[in-house]
């Protein structure tokens, strides 16, 4: 485009973008969409040394979560060509693969070592056996408690709760005159948010999505069990505001000492332990996502994994980029530069391999959350879907948001749990019969 | 005076922004047009040309399409209420004599000039936040228990966040509007002892009334399509879903291109008849 | 007759208009003072005014973390250049509306406004299309035309109230004295227009510097602007209220000390044809 060039010649001249004018210099530039995670940005950070190394320069559009989403599946579903590597999750990755859209991961080289992948991590980022993303980190679901508060009420925590001892902690737990709350769970609207929760704890009620019929299954007992079930804990215990908290309110509370105990992504064990941001770290324990004895966890399985859209000229360096970002080598460089407990986790089965890395606290019970989350057969009862908390179906995210703002508005007590299951049951089923399910 | 010369050449002269708008309407409206009457769900890889009337029936019926259409006129009159009730106040306010008229002018249209998607973030995490918000702290110094802005009064709070946007631009307006007030004929009254409120009843507010319309108006045209403000405060939760809102779901949340073209069509529809309505009343203002 | 004020009345109208404007003004105070603060402090019980250890870390934290000076260059450009692009075709427009109105005149002028009501995400797609068909993605002319076209409606009915007020007569005059069209134009109308168009062009370039819609959906690298910028830090991992702050000031402060400054001339255009 010359108007552009001129633009760029105009702009280069004013001496305002050096950075331009010196990533022309390199005979190959990839953009790379990614969210603004504390790993991702740490990658970021990272860029010249693959630079140094490859010759290949690299352009980063960092968007927050929602933001991301937009614009990459805009650009995905017009096949705008904007990206050269995009960064989605395990959600995605299967769409967007069966649909052609991304490049297929299968001659990655033999020093990557592929099969070193998780296999949860490499099954959920798959379609029909092949691997089209490649996960930067990987995370489950874990209770994270205070150990010192959990002494106080004289109580210990088994390395695997039920629901039922988790309510009754958290009751103990909770002392409103000095603050603490004693469970933090996450109640935003929003698919990945307080959907994301409410579906894998669902799925450890036994409660299920959709059945075999791909009817949606909100009228069942098991939802109002989970759904009330949530909700009296939360309203008994919780924080104040939790029908708007997600994670990063939950995060900042706990880091605060203001939760006793927190169920969420295994990652943020690295942050509430880290004393430089917690006030607590001295005093952080794990724990398995509760069950109700029915034989199914509430810990999710996601990853957040970087994939090379079909169409993209540049894909030699994409794919040179992701080994390099996803390597084993990678790993070794953040940990020898940062420490361990700092390195993209639950990705590869040798990090969970290496004696330096099971020192760090958190790694051993990551690890077994991982493993415990099995995307293929979520649930008590059979789905017809695969996702531990989601389904994998194109519907899914809009109904699902939209079906966690119900949710969100019961718990801020805008309506009751039955009425917002009945209106779930009432979205879900008239979406899956637009889908012409 | 206008010669039949002067008449072609103004024809010629408006042309180009004419021409414009037509294209930048009428391209992508006859595509919205031509897509929500289609089956179009790209992530399905689905493109289906024509399915009649489905996705409208579809949206009609959906019972999202009212309460989005309430929402949005609950929201968009609430700001209006605020912006005009206060912004007259404020105008009136800094047309009196004081020390710094400048700075507080300044202070006061300040917000304007902040990016909705800032004030927002600013207003959810710093003010309105529960456990770390001003308000919360506001709320614990006087003895009460924090208040859950966003959740227990969303619609509420996302006014007061836009009502802080376009104050400014109100009292700005509403500001000329008083310093072009014939002051002679304010002082007669004065002097005739009339109270302050009945010169306020009888002279300020009909002189401001076309400065309020316009101000209607063009707040309007702004409002219907706030966005922002909802997909960083609440995304549309605790019934704060707009029909932009809605509308939006439906494309990018989603997917679904035909029912969210379908959508589109008929906000732009209602959002004309709005128009009509406000320029029905602007035009006649316009004309003396 | 000036009206005879006492001392005492004006400072109670002072107190009390200071009053109102810090509260409006507060957000964006507290959201500057935030900015210096550690982010423990940020979100210290209770909160801390300005006896803490001011710090610059949060700026430098942002800076690093992304290219604020090609940001910045690309809105300004992409907000300077589409508000002028708007004047060159709205000018004439709203000239001819205003001293040779014909029958369609303000059917014209209301239809122009009703574009605005398009609600954007409804024409997502139809635009992604069409940019990615031109093979204008991500360029800041493509912007730069869309906040044009946005904009204009704004533009061309601004205008025209401010020529709508200059009297007739004053250009009969000229033309009797011979004055062409266009030395009409340069010499007599726009000296009389001037003010107007400033505030107009002031108006558009906030509206084109806010916009947060189209500037990140059709942009990725080269002509992402500050609004893009923004993204990146309104929802990282943990609430960073302290490089949120930093990341909003470095995004806003640049539009708020343009509209400081011209602030006089802005108020004094700013009235739609408000008043007569």
């Amino acid at each position: 485009m010359s108007i552009k060039r001129t633009l760029l010649a105009t702009s280069v001249s004013l001496g305002l973008t050096a950075g331009i004018a010196a990533a022309d210099s390199h005979a190959k530039t990839i953009t790379i969409a990614t969210v603004n995670n504390g790993d991702m940005v740490r990658m970021q950070g990272y860029t010249d040394k693959f630079t140094e190394e490859t010759g290949i320069a690299v352009e980063w559009v960092t968007l927050e979560e929602n933001v991301l989403r937009q614009r990459v599946t805009t650009d995905i579903t017009t096949k705008g060509g904007s990206f050269d590597i995009m960064t989605i999750g395990m959600y995605e990755t299967p769409i967007w693969g069966a649909n052609g859209w991304l490049v297929p991961l299968d001659d990655l080289s033999a020093e990557y070592d592929v099969d070193d992948i998780l296999p949860a991590m490499a099954g959920g980022l798959s379609h029909n056996g092949t691997l089209y993303a490649a996960p930067f980190y990987g995370e489950s679901s874990m209770v994270m408690y205070r150990t010192d508060l959990m002494e106080k009420a004289g109580l210990e925590m088994p390395k695997d709760p039920t629901w039922e001892f988790i309510a009754k902690a958290a009751a103990a737990m909770t002392d409103r005159e000095n603050e603490i709350n004693g469970i933090c769970l996450r109640g935003k609207a929003g698919w990945g948010e307080g959907g994301a929760f409410i579906t894998a704890t669902a799925n450890s009620f036994g409660a299920r999505w959709f059945d075999e019929d791909w009817k949606p299954q909100f009228d069942t007992e098991e939802w109002a069990n989970t759904v009330n079930f949530f909700k009296d804990t939360m309203d008994a215990s919780g924080p104040a505001g939790y029908a708007t908290n997600g994670f990063n309110e939950n995060l900042s509370l706990f880091q605060q000492g203001k939760c006793g105990m927190w169920i969420d992504a295994t990652v943020a064990a690295s942050f509430v332990t880290n004393p430089e941001d917690s006030t607590v770290a001295e005093h952080v324990g794990f724990a398995l996502a509760p069950d109700t004895g029915l034989g199914k966890r509430g810990n999710w399985l996601w990853a957040w994994a970087l994939a090379i859209p079909a169409g993209t000229q540049k894909q030699a360096e994409a794919k040179e980029f992701i080994e390099w970002a996803t390597s084993k080598d990678y790993i070794e460089m953040v940990a020898a530069n940062e420490g361990w407990a700092n390195v993209p986790p639950g990705a590869r089965t040798s990090l969970y391999k290496n004696p330096e890395y099971l020192k760090v606290p958190f790694a051993q019970m990551t690890l077994d959350s991982i493993l415990t989350a099995d995307p293929n057969n979520p649930t008590v009862k059979p789905v017809p879907y695969v996702g531990v908390q989601f389904a994998a179906i194109p519907e899914f995210a809009g109904i699902a948001t939209e079906v966690s703002q119900e949710f969100s508005a019961a718990y801020a007590g805008q309506q009751t749990v039955e009425e917002a299951l009945e209106n779930a049951q009432e979205i879900a089923t008239e979406a899956m019969e637009a889908a012409g399910y | 005076m206008a010669t039949a010369q002067s008449r072609s050449a103004a024809r010629i002269m408006i042309a180009p922004a004419v021409f414009l708008l037509l294209v930048w309407m009428l391209i992508p409206l006859c595509m919205t047009l031509y897509f929500s009457f289609a089956d179009y769900r790209p992530l399905r890889a689905t493109f289906d040309a024509w399915i009649g009337f489905d996705n409208y029936i579809r949206f009609f019926s959906s019972s999202s399409f009212l309460k989005s259409v309430v929402t949005t006129l609950w929201m968009v009159s609430g700001i209006l209420l605020i912006t005009i009730i206060g912004g007259v106040l404020m105008a009136l306010l800094l047309d009196r004599p004081m020390f710094g008229q400048g700075i507080v002018r300044i202070l006061v249209i300040a917000p304007f000039f902040v990016m909705p998607t800032v004030s927002a973030l600013v207003w959810k995490n710093m003010f309105f936040n529960v456990d770390n918000g001003l308000f919360s702290y506001l709320y614990k110094f006087i003895g009460l228990q924090p208040y859950d802005f966003l959740s227990q009064s969303p619609v509420f709070s996302i006014v007061i966040i836009v009502a802080w946007q376009w104050l400014p631009f109100a009292t700005l307006i509403l500001l000329t509007a008083v310093q072009s007030l014939d002051s002679e004929q304010l002082e007669a009254a004065e002097m005739d002892g009339a109270p302050a409120l009945a010169r306020f009843r009888f002279i300020i507010l009909p002189h401001m009334s076309r400065a309020i319309t316009v101000v209607i108006l063009i707040q309007t045209i702004f409002l219907l399509s706030i966005f922002a403000e909802i997909f960083v405060t609440t995304s549309g939760a605790f019934g704060t879903r707009t029909l932009t809102y809605l509308v939006y779901q439906r494309v990018l949340e989603s997917q679904n291109i035909g029912l969210g073209s379908a959508g589109g069509i008929i906000a732009v529809i209602l959002a004309n008849i709005v128009a009509i309505f406000l320029m029905r009343i602007v035009g006649k203002n316009l004309d003396n | 007759m000036a009206r005879a004020v006492t001392t005492q009345k004006k400072v109670m109208w002072t107190a009390l208009a200071w009053g109102f404007g810090l509260l409006m003004f507060f957000p964006i105070l507290w959201t500057f003072l935030t900015s210096f603060k550690t982010e423990a402090a940020a979100i210290s019980d209770p909160p801390v005014w300005l006896f803490f250890d001011w710090t610059l870390e949060n700026y430098t934290a942002v800076q690093d973390r992304s290219n604020y000076p090609k940001a910045l260059m690309n809105s300004i450009i992409i907000a300077v250049g589409s508000t002028l692009l708007g004047i060159l075709i709205a000018v004439p427009a709203a000239w001819a509306m205003a001293f040779v109105p014909g029958k369609r005149t303000k059917d014209i002028l209301l239809w122009m406004l009703s574009t605005k009501m398009l609600p954007a995400v409804g024409v997502l797609y139809p635009m992604v299309l069409l940019a990615k068909w031109l093979g204008v993605m991500d360029s800041r002319i493509l912007l730069i035309v869309v906040l044009m076209l946005i904009n204009l409606p704004i533009i061309v009915w601004m205008l025209y109230t401010y020529f709508k007020e200059i009297p007739g007569e004053i250009l009969e005059a000229a033309r009797m004295d011979g004055a062409t069209l266009r030395s009409e134009i340069i010499h007599v109308l726009t000296p009389m227009a001037l003010p107007g168009i400033a505030s107009t062009i002031l108006l558009n370039i906030i509206l084109a510097w806010n916009e947060a819609f189209w500037t990140i959906l059709l942009t990725t690298v080269d002509a992402a602007p500050l609004t893009a910028f923004i993204a990146s830090f309104s929802a990282p991992e943990g609430l960073f209220y302290a490089k949120l702050s930093a990341a909003s000031m470095m995004a806003i402060a640049p539009i708020l000390i343009m509209g400081w400054f011209s602030q006089k001339q802005l108020v004094r255009g700013l009235t739609f044809g408000a008043v007569k």
